[in-house]
C-alpha cells in the first residue's frame, strides 16, 4: 500500500510544478466542445438532444491526448524500470498512475462539464446527471487507456496507433454514459445504466492494472 | 499430465509442424474445396428462392459464414495469445499473428456483404441503428489496431507479447460493446430488421449454410496453416532444419 501514496503523492506533486500542462486537458474539453458548436450552428432545441455526445466525446478525446504523459516521462528518464524491477508489485503501481492521471485529467473535466452542459441548454437536472456519468466514467477512461499506453510507450511515435488501439475500447462507456443522460432527459428511470456504468468502472478499475503491469514488463524489457 | 505436455511440445515444436502440415495441407484443400462446391450449390441453385426476399437473400451463404469466423478468428487469437504469453510457445504466437489479417479480411468480407445485402431487404447500403452491424465494425478496428501494433513494434517477440496481451483484453471488451450497442437500440426502438427472427430457417436452406460454414472453417485452416509455414520458416531461417529444407535434404 505504501508504494501506492507514494507514487500518488508523485505523480500529483510532478504535476502541480507543471502548472500550465495541468490546465491543458481542461481547455482543449472546452475547445472542442466549442468547435462542436462552431462548426454546426445548431438551433437550441437540436443542441440539447447532442449535448450529452457532445460533451462526452470532447472528454474521451481528452482523456486520450492526455494518455501520453502517464509513463512516458517515467520511460525517458529510466524511473519506470526502476519501479518495475522493485520488489513492489507492478499493478499496485499501475494503479497509483491511473488514479492520479485521472486526478490530473478526469476530474477537473468533470468539475468544469457542468458549466458546459448549462451552454449547451441542458436542464439543471440534465447537468446533475451528466457530472455524474462523467464522475464515474472518467476514471475508466484512464484505466483502459494505461493499458494502450503501457502497450505503445516504447515506441517513439505511438499517438496514432494509441487512439485506434483504445478508442474502439471507449466504445461502451460512451455509448452507456451519454445514454444515460439522453434518458433521463426524456424522463425514464436510469438506475439500470448507471448500476452498468458504476460496473464497468470496478472491473477496469480492478483488471486493467495487471493487463497494463504485463505490457509495461514488455514495454520495458 | 507430463506425458501430454511432452507430447504437446514435440508435436509443437517448428520441424514437427512443419512436416505435419506439409503432410496435411493437400487432404484440406481438397475437402475445402469439396465443400465449396457442394455448399455453393446447395445455396445458389438447390436451396428455394425466399417467399419475400426473393433470390437476394442468397448472399447469406457468404455473409454469415464470414461473420461467424470473423468472431472465431479472434477468438482463436485470443486463446493462442493465451497459450503464448504463459507457456511461451512460439508457434501459438506464430498462429495469433497470422490469424490476425485473416480475422480482419472476413470481418471486412462480413461488413461489405451485409451492406450489399442490405440495400435490397432494408433499402439502405448502411443502417446505424443495427447493432450486428456496429459491432462488427467495432470488431474490424480491433483487429486493425492489433495489426498496427505488431508493425510498429520492431522487436517481434515483444511484438507478439503485446499482441497477445490486447488480443486479451479486447475479448474481454466484445461481449461488452455488442450487448452496450444491443442497448441502446433497444432503449430507442425495436430492433429494426434482424435476420433471425423469422421463425425458421427452412432445412433446404439451412443444410448450405452450414456446409458453407464448414467449408469457410477448412478455408482458414488452410490459410492460416500456409501463412504460420512461412512465417516459421523466415523466423527460424538460421536454424539447421531449415536449411536442410532450402538443400531439398528435408521435407
Amino acid at each position: 500500500m505504501n508504494i501506492f501514496i507514494t507514487i500518488l503523492k508523485r505523480d500529483l506533486l510532478l504535476a502541480v510544478r507543471h502548472r500550465t500542462e495541468l490546465l491543458n486537458p481542461m481547455l482543449f474539453f472546452v475547445l472542442v466542445i466549442v468547435l462542436f458548436q462552431l462548426g454546426m450552428r445548431a438551433k437550441p432545441a437540436v443542441l440539447v438532444t447532442l449535448a450529452p455526445a457532445i460533451v462526452w466525446i470532447a472528454a474521451l478525446l481528452s482523456a486520450l491526448l492526455s494518455l501520453d504523459h502517464m509513463f512516458r516521462s517515467d520511460m525517458e528518464d529510466g524511473a519506470l524500470e526502476q519501479m518495475i524491477i522493485s520488489t513492489q508489485p507492478t499493478s499496485l503501481l499501475v494503479l497509483a498512475k491511473i488514479i492520479a492521471h485521472w486526478i490530473i485529467t478526469g476530474l477537473p473535466v468533470t468539475l468544469i462539464a457542468p458549466i458546459l452542459g448549462m451552454m449547451l441548454g441542458l436542464t439543471f437536472d440534465a447537468t446533475q446527471i451528466l457530472f455524474l456519468t462523467l464522475l464515474i466514467g472518467t476514471p475508466i477512461l484512464s484505466a483502459i487507456g494505461s493499458i494502450g499506453v503501457a502497450l505503445t510507450v516504447g515506441l517513439r511515435r505511438g499517438g496514432v496507433l494509441l487512439s485506434i488501439l483504445v478508442l474502439p475500447l471507449y466504445v461502451p462507456v460512451l455509448i452507456f454514459a451519454s445514454q444515460t443522460v439522453t434518458t433521463s432527459m426524456s424522463g425514464y428511470p436510469i438506475t439500470a445504466s448507471m448500476s452498468v456504468l458504476m460496473a464497468m468502472m470496478v472491473l477496469s478499475l480492478s483488471l486493467s492494472p495487471w493487463a497494463s503491469s504485463a505490457a509495461l514488463r514488455m514495454s520495458v524489457s | 499430465m507430463n506425458k501430454i505436455y511432452k507430447w504437446f511440445h514435440q508435436w509443437g515444436s517448428p520441424p514437427t509442424f512443419y512436416k505435419w502440415s506439409g503432410q496435411w495441407l493437400p487432404w484440406l484443400t481438397f475437402f475445402c474445396v469439396a465443400l465449396f462446391a457442394i455448399g455453393l450449390y446447395g445455396g445458389l441453385v438447390y436451396a428455394p428462392a425466399d417467399y419475400q426476399q426473393k433470390d437476394s437473400f442468397r448472399i447469406i451463404y457468404i455473409h454469415v459464414p464470414a461473420a461467424w469466423m470473423s468472431m472465431f478468428v479472434y477468438l482463436v487469437m485470443a486463446i493462442s495469445g493465451a497459450i503464448a504469453l504463459i507457456w511461451h510457445i512460439k508457434l501459438s504466437e506464430i498462429m495469433m499473428l497470422s490469424s490476425a489479417s485473416i480475422g480482419a479480411s472476413f470481418t471486412f468480407i462480413a461488413l461489405v456483404t451485409g451492406s450489399i445485402w442490405g440495400k435490397p431487404t432494408w433499402g439502405t447500403w448502411w443502417e446505424w441503428g443495427d447493432a450486428r452491424l456496429l459491432s462488427e465494425l467495432m470488431l474490424l478496428f480491433l483487429y486493425i489496431g492489433i495489426i498496427g501494433l505488431y508493425s510498429a513494434i520492431e522487436d517481434k517477440r515483444k511484438a507478439a507479447e503485446a499482441v497477445s496481451i490486447l488480443a486479451l483484453v479486447g475479448t474481454v471488451n466484445i461481449p461488452i460493446i455488442h450487448y452496450s450497442v444491443i442497448f441502446v437500440n433497444t432503449l430507442h426502438q425495436g430492433p429494426t430488421v434482424s435476420m433471425f427472427d423469422s421463425p425458421s430457417i427452412d432445412t433446404r436452406m439451412l443444410i448450405p449454410l452450414l456446409i458453407m460454414a464448414l467449408a469457410f472453417k477448412l478455408f482458414y485452416g488452410i490459410v492460416l496453416l500456409m501463412r504460420s509455414r512461412n512465417e516459421l520458416l523466415w523466423r527460424e531461417r538460421r536454424s539447421q532444419w531449415v536449411k536442410n529444407i532450402i538443400k531439398g535434404d528435408g521435407t
